[in-house]
């Protein structure tokens, strides 16, 4: 067994509910957002966006507005020197417009002022023509021959021949003998499904402050998932060598996925560089939801055959997936994930990536899982219906398991969707006998879960306390979660550890914050720093007792002589270590870089009685539960945090969000007033369930948990609702005037 | 931009007279701030009417209650006498915003905003209220359902603000409602909103009733073939389904991000039939 690999063992501290560290900060108003920091001469930056979903920038002129007195600088596409890779020049793009609006909202210009009031007269005083182009925000439209094409040399080899103009990528996933599969099934359905884009809805807006000196340094602080992925794109767009460049985070207002790229932050360094000023940018809200990343907008295709008895015999899926402007790989998830949850003879997923005038897709929690399984989840429960058959009963017969080869390749390890749908099914909530006028919706999710790149220093202090220095921005409760891994490799009380996330300077390269990757990667480097300090320590007690190394073992918290022929001295405690550790060869400091495998997939089950109000098609949502395998909850409130969480999302999505785009392809909804996240009283008390399968690949046998839980409500939703009203509904969201719809045309 | 805060109407009404540029009113400020905020206005005067004598009060008057210009929402529910005559006005106008939003938000300021979708507005004009208006002139008081224009228009002349809200005394068995449609149960803008104020005889039998709708036309609709499919009934199904054919008759609404024509025409005449029978159960009426 390898060293780092899971071993079964009693936790002292891993599990308990310990305060979180960054709770007074928060609760206070002290904790340091993207907005708050301020330096000395600091300007105000703002941007100048595009009201056209489609146009040429003919002519671009910033005289009068450089001429305002109080304008330091103004910039423009024509600033940039966009990279040859199309990754980053992609990004560098989006940014700033080169030629073209390509949405409502992009960006075409920006100013950095004395102040907010100049900074605005300065936007109003550009000068921009364009030339207005067709548009299409609707990724069915916009696979059709006769579609405006949005950008031209986009497309990857991987396309196939006669697609549209706008389709960038072409994706294909399963085995097995479809033909054969669909004709053992005693009913085959087959169903078309349309979900909306939907943003992250996270309530800090995008801010930053940018320093760049005349000597070519440069500083960054900023609200994000990840400060060396800011780094590097920034570096690359402002062609700078990357440690000229530190970026410092923030204390992050929500992330989900939607702050793992930048907007904001090439415009501010280069602003800071033409004007030799600090220069902060904050977006406002209407900029968050017109010009941050929302999630794909999809038009799915299902097609799946079962026995009567509930055997699924073949499946598939149909993707096209629209990512904006851009090329996106988000589709490649989807059709991945779909049958993720099945154990499948015949399998096979296609999947489009579509060019649409909308924003840049950002990742938003399990990227393209949700919107794939909402529809396979769909079609599977109305087969349940079709043969009278209980949807957690079907899903049992067919669930993936260990030894089970995945729709996507892999052959699955130990995994938790069978003891997660056990537990769901044996739950009090799924065996309480429905009110009358109640539905009940059940639905799987899946997501792949991440590792990747991280570094950890964990340096003993000298009275006894321990620093952990690590990379990656806390969106979750990391920080308790790694003190805890920290505190009970050691031996220590969780009280004697601090855990801060680094700048970009201070240590080495750290994959973002994402794919569930941090209490999981960020933990295995976290453990092995520890036992790289305790291997010191040891060392510094052998030679202070005069015995080998290898006679010193650790335990709960101290050095100790390995055995009776190790010589009898009394332990040495950490702190004891620590206190003389000047003279016994200086400071005490465990490390750990790692490129981290074997995260392990994670599976979750949800369940939700609904009821619809027949006369106006409002659905409310009466109780929740959801049951999700965490490998190990290392601190089992943000488990749980995440689970409800991603739970109330999904909810949103199911229910009211979406961007909401007029003919004239602007977009009509960009505020929270309209982009409708739930308010608390929409909710119900959502009941998390947690099951502990110990994940082979961790040692403490951790699975990440941040993305499942936002899977399966879609479906879980709407296969309440259509049970409710008596149709199948095919649409997100399921706002009332749909549902309403549905009811009439039952 | 001048901010003043005037002690007097005259003062009020002569600041506002005297202003050559943009001027608005402050009360609550819920839309006022959020518009200046947003960029949508940038008005050159703005006139707070909070320290004028009377207006943050509710008194008496004439069996029914005048309620000044600035009282807020908060105010409004904390005052027993006119919960108990107007219920249907106070959940209106209770319904706007949030807590926080409740301690600052005016009917006035509800009804001079002049939203197609204010939520204290149809309560105002299904309870036949009054408004007060101070300007140059002499003060004069018009039926509420007069004040708007069309979205974001009053028919207030330069110089012209209201000073305060007449809900009139009540026959007995007396009793009004209010329901609006949101997507969300909290912080949102009615997608269609119906009042209704009945006065019932010593049977049950409906011998009064005004029928107000929101957000299904420019202005608030007062609907009278509503109110007539009530009138002489004990709200038997078939008035509440002629109230609810009425109301979605009488409803000129648009397509828009919020609804479809045809939702809002459906739902509102299912929230005149909801909002009737709780107006019949609150007057004493047995179903
Ligand atoms: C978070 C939030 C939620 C909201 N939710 C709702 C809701 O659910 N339903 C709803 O209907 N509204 C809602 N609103 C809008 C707003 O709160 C209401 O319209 C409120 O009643 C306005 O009252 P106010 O006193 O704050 O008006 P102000 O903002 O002070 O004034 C509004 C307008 O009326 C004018 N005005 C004010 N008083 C007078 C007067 N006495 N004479 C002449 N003109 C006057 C002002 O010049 C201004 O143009 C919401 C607003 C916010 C910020």
């Amino acid at each position: 067994m390898a060293f780092d690999a899971y071993q079964k063992r009693e936790f002292k501290l891993v599990g308990t509910r310990v305060p979180r560290p960054d709770g007074i900060d928060k609760v206070t108003g002290r904790a340091m957002y993207g907005a708050d920091p301020v330096a000395p001469g600091m300007l105000v930056g703002r941007i100048l966006r595009s009201p056209h979903a489609h146009a040429k920038i003919v002519a671009i002129d910033t005289s009068e507005a450089l001429a305002l007195p109080g304008v330091k600088a103004v910039v423009t596409g024509a600033d940039f020197v966009l990279p040859q890779d199309a990754f980053l020049a992609d990004i560098g793009e989006n940014a700033m417009a080169q030629g073209k609006s390509l949405y409502d909202g992009h960006a075409v210009a920006a100013v950095a002022a004395i102040s907010a009031e100049v900074a605005k007269a300065a936007l109003k005083k550009i000068k921009v023509t364009y030339e207005v182009l067709p548009h299409v925000t609707d990724v069915d439209a916009a696979m059709k021959a006769a579609a405006p094409v949005v950008r031209e040399g986009l497309r990857l080899e991987s396309v196939p021949d006669g697609a549209g103009g706008n389709v960038t990528h072409f994706c294909e996933f399963g085995h097995g003998d479809l033909a054969a599969g669909f004709a053992k099934a005693d009913k085959i359905v087959e169903r078309s499904f349309k979900t909306a884009a939907t943003h992250q809805g996270y309530i800090e807006p995008h801010a930053c402050l940018a320093s760049v000196t005349a000597d070519g340094k440069a500083d960054l602080w900023c609200c994000t998932q990840g400060q060396f992925n800011v780094r590097w794109l920034c570096s690359e767009l402002m062609g700078m060598e990357a440690s000229q460049l530190r970026v410092t985070p923030s204390e992050i207002g929500g992330g989900f996925g939607g702050k793992t790229t930048v907007f904001i932050e090439p415009v501010a360094l280069m602003l800071s560089k033409k004007a030799g000023r600090p220069v902060k940018i904050v977006m406002s809200r209407d900029e968050v939801f017109r010009a941050t990343g929302p999630t794909v907008s999809t038009s799915i295709d299902v097609k799946i055959g079962m026995t009567k008895d509930g055997r699924i015999t073949a499946g598939e899926a149909k993707l096209r997936y629209s990512g904006g402007a851009y090329q996106c790989m988000t589709v490649e998830m989807g059709g991945q994930a779909a049958f993720a949850c099945y154990d499948l003879e015949a399998v096979r997923t296609q999947g489009w990536n579509v060019l649409t005038n909308r924003p840049k897709e950002a990742a938003y929690r399990a990227p393209g899982a949700p919107q794939a399984i909402y529809a396979v989840e769909s079609v599977v429960d109305e087969l349940c219906q079709e043969f009278g058959l209980d949807p957690i009963e079907v899903r049992i017969k067919n669930a993936a398991k260990k030894g089970t080869k995945s729709s996507y390749g892999p052959t699955f390890d130990d995994i938790g969707l069978m003891a997660t749908l056990e537990a769901a099914k044996k739950h009090p909530h799924y065996t309480a006998p429905l009110k009358p006028g109640q539905a009940r919706g059940v639905s799987c999710g899946f997501w792949f879960n991440f590792g990747g790149n991280t570094c950890v220093t964990l340096n003993v202090n000298t009275d006894g306390t321990v620093g952990v220095t690590e990379g990656n921005p806390d969106i979750g409760g990391s920080r308790a979660s790694i003190s805890l891994m920290a505190a009970e490799e050691l031996g220590i009380p969780y009280e004697k550890v601090r855990t801060i996330v680094a700048d970009t300077a201070s240590l080495g390269f750290c994959d973002v914050t994402d794919g569930s990757r941090v209490t999981f990667a960020v933990g295995i480097a976290t453990i092995r720093a520890a036992r790289d300090a305790i291997k010191k320590m040891c060392g510094r007690a052998a030679k202070i007792w005069g015995i080998a190394e290898e006679a010193v073992e650790w335990r709960e918290g101290a050095a100790h002589p390995a055995g009776p022929n190790a010589g009898k001295f009394p332990p040495m405690t950490l702190a004891e270590i620590a206190a003389v550790s000047f003279q016994t060869g200086g400071p005490i400091a465990g490390h750990h870089e790692v490129n981290a495998d074997g995260a392990g997939v994670s599976f979750g089950v949800h369940l939700v009685d609904l009821e619809v109000d027949k006369e106006t098609g409002a659905t409310k949502i009466q109780r929740y539960t959801v049951f999700q395998d965490a490998g190990k909850a290392v601190h089992p409130d943000y488990v749980e945090g995440q689970m409800q969480g991603g739970a109330a999302q999904g909810i949103g999505w199911a229910l009211n969000e979406e961007y909401i785009y007029g003919d004239d392809g602007r977009l009509q909804n960009a505020g929270f007033l309209d982009y409708r996240v739930p308010v608390a009283s929409d909710l119900p008390p959502i009941e998390a369930v947690i099951l502990e399968i110990p994940n082979p690949g961790h040692p403490y046998g951790v699975r990440g948990v941040g993305e499942t839980s936002i899977v399966p409500p879609l479906a879980a939703i709407s296969n309440g609702i259509s049970r409710a009203v008596g149709k199948r509904l095919q649409q997100l969201p399921m706002s009332p005037p749909r549902v309403l719809k549905a009811i009439k045309s039952a | 931009m001048r901010y003043e805060k005037p002690q007097t109407v005259a003062e009020a009404a002569r600041l506002l007279s005297a202003e050559k540029g943009l001027s608005r009113i402050l009360a609550g400020g819920t839309d006022v701030l959020v518009q200046m905020k947003s960029g949508l206005i940038e008005p050159d005067l703005i006139v707070d009417i909070k320290a004028l004598p009377g207006l943050r009060s509710i008194v008496a008057e004439a069996g029914g209650f005048r309620v000044g210009a600035a009282v807020a929402g908060a105010q409004l529910a904390e005052d027993r006498d006119l919960k108990k005559a107007w219920p249907g006005v106070v959940e209106a106008a209770n319904l706007i915003g949030s807590t926080q939003v409740q301690g600052r938000c005016t009917m006035a300021g509800n009804l001079c905003n002049a939203s197609p979708a204010a939520d204290s507005v149809p309560a105002l004009v299904a309870a036949g209220a009054t408004v007060r208006i101070a300007g140059p002139g002499a003060a004069r008081d018009v039926a509420v359902e007069t004040i708007p224009a069309g979205p974001g228009k009053t028919t207030l002349k330069k110089g012209e603000f209201v000073t305060s809200i007449f809900l009139p005394a009540r026959p007995a068995r007396s009793a009004d409602a209010y329901l609006r449609f949101i997507p969300r149960s909290e912080m949102d803008i009615a997608v269609a909103a119906a009042a209704v104020n009945l006065t019932l005889d010593a049977e049950g039998r409906v011998t009064a009733a005004r029928v107000a709708l929101g957000a299904v036309a420019p202005t608030v609709l007062l609907v009278e073939a509503a109110a007539a499919a009530l009138i002489g009934s004990k709200l038997e199904e078939a008035a509440l389904e002629k109230l609810s054919a009425a109301c979605s008759a009488a409803a000129k609404p648009i397509d828009d991000k919020r609804g479809s024509v045809a939702y809002r025409k459906d739902v509102v005449g299912v929230l005149a039939k909801r909002a009737a029978r709780i107006a019949y159960t609150r007057a004493g009426g047995k179903q």
